[in-house]
């Protein structure tokens, strides 16, 4: 079966020459729900930038599900390729909700009776079908959060790529984007410094840490190695722990 | 709909009048004041019928006469303007209370109050009537270049979010004891204006990603369908027509233009 994406030697560096990837290796399969952690400046936001082709890459390639991301491949990437923006303001542009929501489809040429479709059953999906006539900006930021992940499933992506989906959120609006998420069936790459979130909604894990992937296994495992942890400039919350032996059989 | 308190201008309802396409209004608006405009001064009859046509578009609107005044204030620095017109005009002159008026400034005032307030008065029915989002679309849909339009659009979704972070730039100056007293106080407040500006740049790059992330390729696709029938066009031309209508009248009465 072709992996959802599939990231080979991935490497850039932004035009005033800082070097942000040094080549980038790994695969997720469909379905998986992987967490990409790493610390403030280990290149995430920029790899994720490379998914939908919105940096090119210097060296290595980027395929998702089967198609290699490129000039003449860009509209049907950023369909497959659904990217949630940390800040809701970010993502939802439009006046509302219905129309954000209906502009990617509209983007991709559908219109009428299946446009209201795809809008209904994508805001459904997030719980937020009652809110679909108001404007973004009267929504709570749970709210936004959650018709941010709207605008992209009414695309039909073949990937969702969020970005910090747990920043900001209190705790009920952060266990209900859980659930949500845990409820879809779609693959997923959370990218995130939130490790017991990763950890709740995520059965496997890759650390990014300095330009190249260095750790990739079960999520349980990499939360449970403190050292590989500290290593990467990363930290349980206080009163968190993960025994290792408890699950190293 | 949700309308923010930044809209007060529109008053939500579901009459004739809001269900109109935007864009049928907005021509019917644009005419009407054409139509206005070329009267001439001296037909008061004419003026009077365009107010009363106003009055029964507010009705059928159901648009209460203190939402429609209040909102008029808006036309006060040019009536400023136009009260000064007898005074400082030249030529024949009248006396009144004690003091004597020009009258050819008379007409002159009259002339700019009268057209003024029935087109600012059409355009505030206007926008009660009309949300200000389905406003740009009708718009787009008169052919208005697609990036004024958008622009436009941008700054209706952000106003509240950048207002919003100036009031968070606010809180942040006065926390640190900053209270702008006086002039010498403006170089920090013109430097937060520059963060605010530079803020507001980054953020239309993110959102420029974000469009570009969901296939955005440089026009705004169709989502909403805002085609008018002829139907609402003739309903629509109701205004203008009635009140060209008004104007022959008052031609013919007049015995032609003279």
């Amino acid at each position: 079966m072709t992996a959802s994406l599939e990231v080979r030697r991935l490497a850039y560096a932004y035009p005033d020459g800082t070097q942000a990837l040094f080549g980038v290796d790994f695969e997720i399969a469909r379905g998986e729900r992987v967490a990409l952690l790493g610390p403030n400046g280990a290149g995430k936001t920029t790899l994720v930038m490379h998914l939908n082709g919105i940096l090119t890459p210097g060296h290595g390639t980027v395929t998702v599900a089967g198609l290699p991301v490129g000039k003449d491949s860009l509209k049907e990437i950023r369909r497959r390729v659904g990217l949630v923006f940390q800040d809701p303001d970010d993502q939802l542009f439009m006046p509302t909700v219905r129309e954000d929501v209906a502009f990617g489809p509209a983007n991709l040429g559908i219109r009428g009776e299946e446009l209201r479709r795809r809008v209904e059953e994508a805001l459904d999906r997030v719980g937020m079908l009652d809110v679909v006539d108001r404007p973004p900006h009267h929504l709570s930021f749970g709210q936004r959060r959650r018709v941010a992940v709207a605008t992209v499933l009414a695309m039909e992506p073949e990937i969702l790529v969020l970005d910090e989906p747990s920043s900001n959120l209190d705790p009920a609006s952060r266990r209900e984007l859980a659930e949500i998420l845990r409820g879809l069936d779609v693959t997923v790459l959370m990218v995130t410094h939130d490790l017991p979130y990763a950890m709740e909604l995520c059965e496997r894990a890759l650390i990014l840490s300095g330009g190249v992937i260095a750790a990739d296994g079960p999520t349980r495992e990499i939360l449970a190695d403190a050292e590989l942890l500290a290593a990467h400039r990363l930290e349980l919350p206080y009163g968190f722990a993960l025994p290792r032996a408890e699950h190293s059989s | 709909m949700g309308a923010g308190h930044h809209h007060q201008l529109y008053r939500p309802g579901d009459t004739l009048v809001h269900r109109l396409p935007p864009q049928c209004k907005l021509v019917a608006v644009a005419a009407f004041a054409l139509v206005v405009v070329a009267t001439p001064r001296e037909w008061l009859w004419a003026f009077g019928l365009y107010a009363l046509l106003l009055g029964v578009v507010a009705f059928a609107a159901r648009v209460p006469p203190g939402f429609v005044l209040r909102r008029m204030v808006v036309e006060l620095p040019f009536v400023v303007f136009a009260v000064a017109l007898p005074f400082i005009g030249l030529g024949e002159r009248v006396p009144f209370l004690g003091i004597t008026l020009s009258v050819e400034g008379l007409w002159a005032a009259w002339n700019i109050l009268a057209k003024a307030t029935l087109g600012v008065a059409a355009s505030v029915l206007l926008a009660a009537t009309t949300e200000p989002r389905l406003m740009l679309l009708g718009a787009q849909r008169l052919r208005l270049p697609p990036l004024l339009v958008q622009i436009a659009m941008f700054m209706l979704r952000y106003m509240d979010v950048i207002v919003d972070e100036m009031r968070r730039m606010r809180v942040a100056r006065e926390s640190r004891g900053f209270v702008a007293r006086d002039v010498r106080h403006i170089p920090a407040v013109a430097k937060s204006a520059g963060a605010l500006f530079i803020r507001s740049y980054e953020r239309g790059e993110r959102v420029h990603l974000a469009m570009l992330s969901r296939g955005y390729t440089g026009s705004m696709p169709v989502i909403q369908d805002l085609s008018a029938s002829s139907r609402q066009w003739l309903t629509a031309g109701m205004l203008p027509g009635a009140a060209l209508v008004a104007l022959l009248g008052t031609t013919l009465v007049n015995g032609g233009l003279g």
